[in-house]
């Protein structure tokens, strides 16, 4: 089954973490995904640049409008995901414990959707 | 042997030897999490070497040292990037735990301390159940949660808490010894028992069985029996397959209940009939004879009997009679009445019934009031039939069940 865990960080504590902690993240979260990537767990994982290099988009009426900054304002942003492959929730939940980011922020786990199944179900397959 | 054949191969030995394997990785590692991390790493180990190596000639040998070292090196990998730990690495490494692969009774005994450890007395009745079917069956989360109509994540939190629990008390990885095993061994095949249950007679939802959870509590029993040859443990294997081998005459094409009286007795299964048989006769040698032999005792009465009219219920009622001696409950004396129903007609069930109700128990079992309709109806009184009927609707939360009552109704419905 497959899993994405969402890393949610509150970004403004970023800014009171020395430079050589922060350094130190990094290469233990790459550490991390390459792990996974070994044991065949990794799907694709992914840091994200700040929120407020985000963008929001929306069609309605059929016009476009883009504005700036997230979807939602909260006190604790994405930062990045890690899209796994886990036999169930509870090893999803236990790779989510070990992702570096779990000791800073928090992690959502959210099992995936199987659309193309739910499609099929409906046109009566 | 060429790469589907490993494959194959693969997938069976993790099918007979996954539990076992993590069942000593357990003992090992000392930590549930650490080994199932070293049996995930061992069988990704074998699918990359076993195609180009071969299948070594002891599997879960070669498993479990696999696991091991592979979970040992991944802490020292992690510890690099976390201090927290590098004291467990120095632990682990230090470790003279070592599993003789090749003492096949040390093996065992892990497979019996992690059935212990997963139905400690320590964790809530619903961690019982959840961290049994994972970690000793090795069902899913998901599998779990869809069994017992409830949410993954409400599921997954009771697996966490449990190893947390087991992990922060330092829940001994053992097999309790002496006077504590036979305590111990009734919370085990009580939670045997309640997977069955859930399996044989769903709490709610609409299926009238869930066979996945039949077939789950079966194998766990038989692994007991094989590991712990208690007459109790003999005694709930027998009484399971007795009551399993009815499983095919139990429910309609559509899947309603059909009630014992009224089953097609020549689609009972007899392989399962003799092996409970089997079973049973071996507690009757031991001489100890508990509740869940005894009940097995009452289906076994029930196998031998052609038809519901031909039974022999006097020997049903005294089967009753010493199960209220062994383990008295409201529920034991509404079946033993059902019983003096069919053994002396049916005024004599009901006013055991009407006694029970009259000391306040079991008004809110929707099982108990299905009884006293069914015993009035057969009586001729039949607006009073309906009045128990309608009071078991009012109770009964079960899809198959409220159907069947509903159809009961109608039946008595001038």
């Amino acid at each position: 089954m497959k899993y994405l865990c969402f890393v949610y960080a509150e970004e403004s504590s970023f800014a009171s973490i020395p430079e050589s902690e922060l350094a130190a993240l990094d290469e233990a979260s790459l550490a991390n995904d390459e792990e996974l990537r070994r044991t065949g767990r990794l799907v694709v994982a992914q840091a994200l640049a700040p929120a407020r290099e985000a963008v929001t988009v929306r069609v309605r009426d059929g016009k476009m409008s883009a504005t700036d900054g997230p979807f939602a304002e909260t006190t604790e942003q994405l930062g990045g995901f890690v899209f796994i492959e886990a036999s169930d929730l509870n090893e999803a939940i236990q790779i989510a414990s070990e992702l570096p980011m779990a000791k800073l922020g928090s992690i959502e786990v959210r099992p995936v959707l199987d659309l193309e199944a739910r499609v099929r179900e409906r046109s009566g397959g | 042997m060429i790469g589907p054949e490993v494959e194959f191969r693969i997938a069976e030995i993790y099918r007979q030897e996954s539990r076992r394997v993590l069942a000593t990785l357990i003992r090992l590692l000392g930590d549930f999490d650490l080994a199932e991390d070293g049996v995930q790493e061992a069988f990704t180990a074998a699918a990359t070497q076993w195609p180009q190596e071969g299948v070594p000639d002891n599997p879960r040998a070669w498993l479990i040292s696999t696991g091991r070292f592979k979970a040992i090196d991944r802490i020292r990998r992690r510890a690099r990037f976390d201090r927290a730990l590098r004291d467990l690495v120095v632990q682990l490494e230090h470790d003279d735990r070592t599993a003789d692969e090749s003492d096949e009774q040390s093996l065992q005994d892990d497979r019996l301390r992690l059935i212990f450890t997963c139905c400690h007395p320590a964790l809530t009745p619903d961690a019982r159940v959840a961290m049994t079917l994972r970690e000793v069956c090795g069902l899913t989360t998901e599998e779990i949660a869809r069994a017992f109509l409830t949410s993954a994540a409400t599921v997954a939190q009771r697996i966490v808490r449990a190893k947390a629990k087991i992990r922060d008390e330092s829940i001994p990885y053992a097999v309790p010894g002496g006077d504590e095993l036979a305590a111990r061994l009734e919370v085990v095949l009580r939670v045997v028992y309640l997977v069955f249950n859930e399996g044989y007679s769903p709490s709610s939802g609409e299926a009238a069985t869930r066979p996945e959870l039949v077939d789950e509590a079966v194998r766990l029993g038989r692994v007991l029996v094989e590991l712990v040859p208690d007459p109790e443990a003999l005694g709930l294997l027998s009484l399971m397959l007795f009551h399993d081998s009815r499983r095919m005459a139990r429910t309609t094409a559509s899947g309603e209940l059909i009630l014992l009286s009224d089953q097609d007795r020549r689609s009972w299964d007899q392989h399962q009939i003799a092996e409970a048989t089997g079973l049973l006769e071996r507690v009757w040698k031991a001489g100890e004879v508990g509740p869940y032999a005894i009940q097995a005792a009452i289906a076994a009465t029930h196998a031998g009997a052609p038809n519901a009219a031909e039974t022999n219920w006097k020997r049903v009622v005294d089967l009753y009679d010493m199960l209220v001696l062994a383990d008295a409950s409201p529920v034991v004396e509404l079946n033993r009445a059902v019983a003096v129903a069919m053994c002396d007609g049916p005024s004599g069930g009901l006013a055991l019934i009407d006694e029970i109700f009259a000391r306040g128990d079991l008004r809110a079992y929707h099982l108990a009031h299905a009884a006293r309709a069914d015993l009035l109806r057969r009586m001729g009184r039949h607006d009073e039939a309906r009045d128990s009927y309608r009071r078991a609707l009012e109770v009964a939360e079960q899809g198959a069940q409220r159907r069947f009552l509903k159809e009961r109704l109608a039946e008595t419905s001038p």
